[in-house]
């Protein structure tokens, strides 16, 4: 007998194809808009988690002046000076990597290719403080690093615009006046979070800027690598305390320097991006809610044509139960085979946005099927719901149902 | 020797709605139907025939009364065993048709040995026989948006008389055609009494149609007015005035 029910249902489907159509797009629709939506939606956050984890989650970074912009009234803060980076060093506990930075800008030369970019005078330990791989060559020498010698580390946007494509590997071109050796070339690291290409940057020891470009042993920036084990906001105080008295600031008196927390950054992003994709999903869902009404609509429209077959098949002596589950059966395959397409699209939809959007493809198998159990159920429903209604009629009352 | 009747009717009442707005359609309806009769039902519109026909055809339930078939109650049975009955015993011809659009005259005829669960080769066999019956062997492909008002009249008898069932009840059916096919259509109906044995009811507001059957039973303000014989009956001892 199921299997008679199963033919009768799929007869029904054939003969209504408009009508079979119609409910299949409702529920198209609504799953493939969740699953793509949401999915992209995650993507997203999991694109810029790792953006931020690139930068290095575990990072103090300590500037003079109070924030950013905000340098108040007064005289203008004084930088940080060789002695502190020692200090820090030797004084605070659970630091990795202390990583002094001085940069300028200046304009690179090479076989007439003029490039404009940003030169950032450190140590080896920057690269200990955040992980950043070579693509080729070293980093600093301590003998390098102790007479200043001319040497760089470049990026790969500067090897790109500079070196147009070919080996820069210990080629020498001129950058703001001398000429410098390239020892090493950087991995690409993409675009910060907050504008700014990261990889358009020529990174040489900090002695030989100080000495060639900003002519001070001023420091205007120093990174602080903290070690997993401790927390970030700990070894921050003890940080803020070592150098509020190297900077004689006493009593109630405001800091004159900050220290920035990148791992707090990074979670204030993280939570942006789940709120975005919380409210990308609320859209979402109301398609699929107007896809669910589609749905309905459909159903009810055709409640009357219905109730008349339903009329009829009871009156040749079909028991209430038979004519049901053929509903049941027809609502359950229609949606399943809408929401089969829906889940295609919505693959084709994240596959065709993926590199738009710059971020990975996903596959999220809970969303995939709760979408799908969702509209499954929005179709089973409202085909089987009207149905019920009719099969419990008398047989003579379906058939005259207006 | 007295043949027990295959229906009976006894104080049959049916009433619509309830409170202040019911009606009572049937108001005692008594009646006895012998196997194998052919029987008209007539009077004037709103008397009771058709619910009458729907309640003998256990598409619907009297309010209260007995109805007797085959000696069974069948006031009594729930909706299941009503369909089951339905099913075995009764085909049902409606004045408006009542095919199954988009689907093909052998599918419908098909339909009801579907839910009986025959076996594909056998339905189509069945089925084809029946849609011979009524002359229209060479149409079953066609759906009811293809065939003319008396063609999709002959292929809802083909549909209610392919279970070989007990008692056919046709509710007006000739009311959407015209004499011509009117005729043919009693003609069909006649062959299916004497020849099939099947025993038909049939409600009709013209006398030429009530003329082949052989009993006449006159029905006025829901109860049973008088029974006379038709032309081509025999009039049975003491129920029908002369
Ligand atoms: N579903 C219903 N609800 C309420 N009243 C109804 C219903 N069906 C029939 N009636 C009423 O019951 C009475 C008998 O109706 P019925 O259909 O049996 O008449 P009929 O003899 O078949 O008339 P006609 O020759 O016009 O078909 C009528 O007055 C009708 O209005
Ligand atoms: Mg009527």
């Amino acid at each position: 007998m199921l299997g008679t029910i199963f033919m009768l249902a799929l007869r029904s489907i054939r003969r209504h194809l408009l009508r079979s159509f119609l409910t299949i797009l409702g529920i198209v629709i609504g799953v493939s808009a969740v699953v793509s939506m949401v999915t992209l939606g995650k993507a997203t956050t999991a694109a810029v988690q790792e953006q931020i984890s690139a930068l290095g989650t575990n990072i103090l970074q300590i500037r003079p002046g109070q924030g950013f912009g905000r340098g108040g009234g007064g005289s203008a803060p004084q930088n940080f000076k060789p002695d502190d980076v020692t200090a820090i060093q030797q004084q605070i506990g659970g630091v990795v990597a202390v990583a002094p930075q001085a940069q300028t800008s200046a304009t690179a030369i090479y076989e007439g290719a003029n490039w404009s970019t940003t030169v950032n005078g450190t140590t080896d330990a920057y690269f200990k403080v955040q992980p950043w791989p070579l693509k080729s060559g070293r980093t600093f020498s301590t003998a390098e690093e102790k007479a200043g010698k001319a040497v760089c580390i470049i990026g790969s946007t500067v090897e790109k615009n500079l070196f147009r494509n070919t080996d820069a590997l210990d080629k020498r071109f001129r950058v703001g006046g001398i000429s410098c050796d390239v020892i090493g070339t950087l991995t690409t690291r993409g675009q910060a979070g907050f504008g700014g290409d990261q990889d358009d940057v020529v990174i040489m020891p900090i002695k030989t800027v100080q000495r060639r470009f900003t002519g001070s042993t001023d420091i205007r920036m120093i990174l602080v690598g903290v070690d997993q084990a401790y927390a970030t906001s700990q070894v921050q105080t003890t940080l803020t305390s070592l150098l509020r008295e190297r900077r004689h600031i006493t009593g109630d008196k405001e800091d004159d320097f900050n220290i920035f927390d990148t791992k707090q950054i990074s979670d204030t992003l993280t939570g942006t991006t789940t709120l975005l994709t919380r409210i990308v999903a609320a859209v979402a869902a109301i398609s699929l809610v107007v896809g669910g009404i589609g749905i309905m609509n459909i159903m009810l429209v055709s409640v009357t044509e219905r109730t008349r077959e339903i009329g009829i098949r009871l009156a040749i002596g079909a028991v209430a139960s038979e004519v049901l589950m053929q509903f049941l059966v027809e609502a359950v395959v229609l949606s399943c085979i809408g929401g089969i397409i829906g889940l295609l699209l919505a693959q084709l939809v994240i596959a065709a946005a993926t590199p738009l959007m710059q971020v990975p493809w996903t596959f999220d198998p809970q969303i995939n099927l709760f979408a799908f159990l969702i509209s499954a159920a929005i179709g089973v429903v409202f085909g089987y719901f009207p149905a019920r209604r009719a099969a419990g009629l008398n047989p003579i009352d379906a058939l005259r149902h207006e | 020797m007295i043949e027990t009747p295959l229906i009976s009717l006894r104080g049959v009442v049916k009433v619509y709605g309830s409170g202040p707005t019911a009606f009572q359609a049937l108001k005692g309806i008594d009646l006895d139907i012998m196997a194998r009769d052919f029987v008209a039902v007539m009077g004037p519109s709103g008397s009771g025939k058709s619910t009458t026909m729907n309640i003998l055809g256990c598409l619907d339930v009297p309010t209260s009364g007995t109805f007797l078939f085959h000696g069974h109650h069948v006031e009594q049975l729930d909706r299941d065993q009503r369909a089951l009955l339905r099913r075995r015993h009764f085909g049902f011809v409606f004045q408006g048709f009542n095919l199954l659009a988009r689907t093909n005259a052998l599918e419908n005829v098909e339909l009801p040995l579907l839910y009986r669960g025959d076996p594909k080769a056998q339905r189509r066999e069945m089925a084809m026989a029946a849609l011979d019956k009524v002359g229209l062997k060479d149409w079953w492909d066609h759906t009811p948006g293809e065939l003319s008002g008396g063609q999709q009249q002959r292929v809802a008898i083909a549909r209610a008389i392919v279970t070989e069932p007990t008692v056919l009840l046709a509710d007006e059916p000739t009311g959407n055609l015209d004499t011509e096919r009117s005729i043919e259509i009693m003609e069909l109906l006649t062959d299916l009494n004497t020849n099939s044995g099947i025993t038909v009811l049939m409600v009709t507001h013209e006398a030429e149609m009530a003329a082949f059957a052989h009993t006449i039973v006159h029905f006025r303000d829901g109860l049973v007015d008088r029974i006379e014989a038709g032309h081509n009956g025999v009039v049975q001892d003491g129920k029908a005035p002369a």
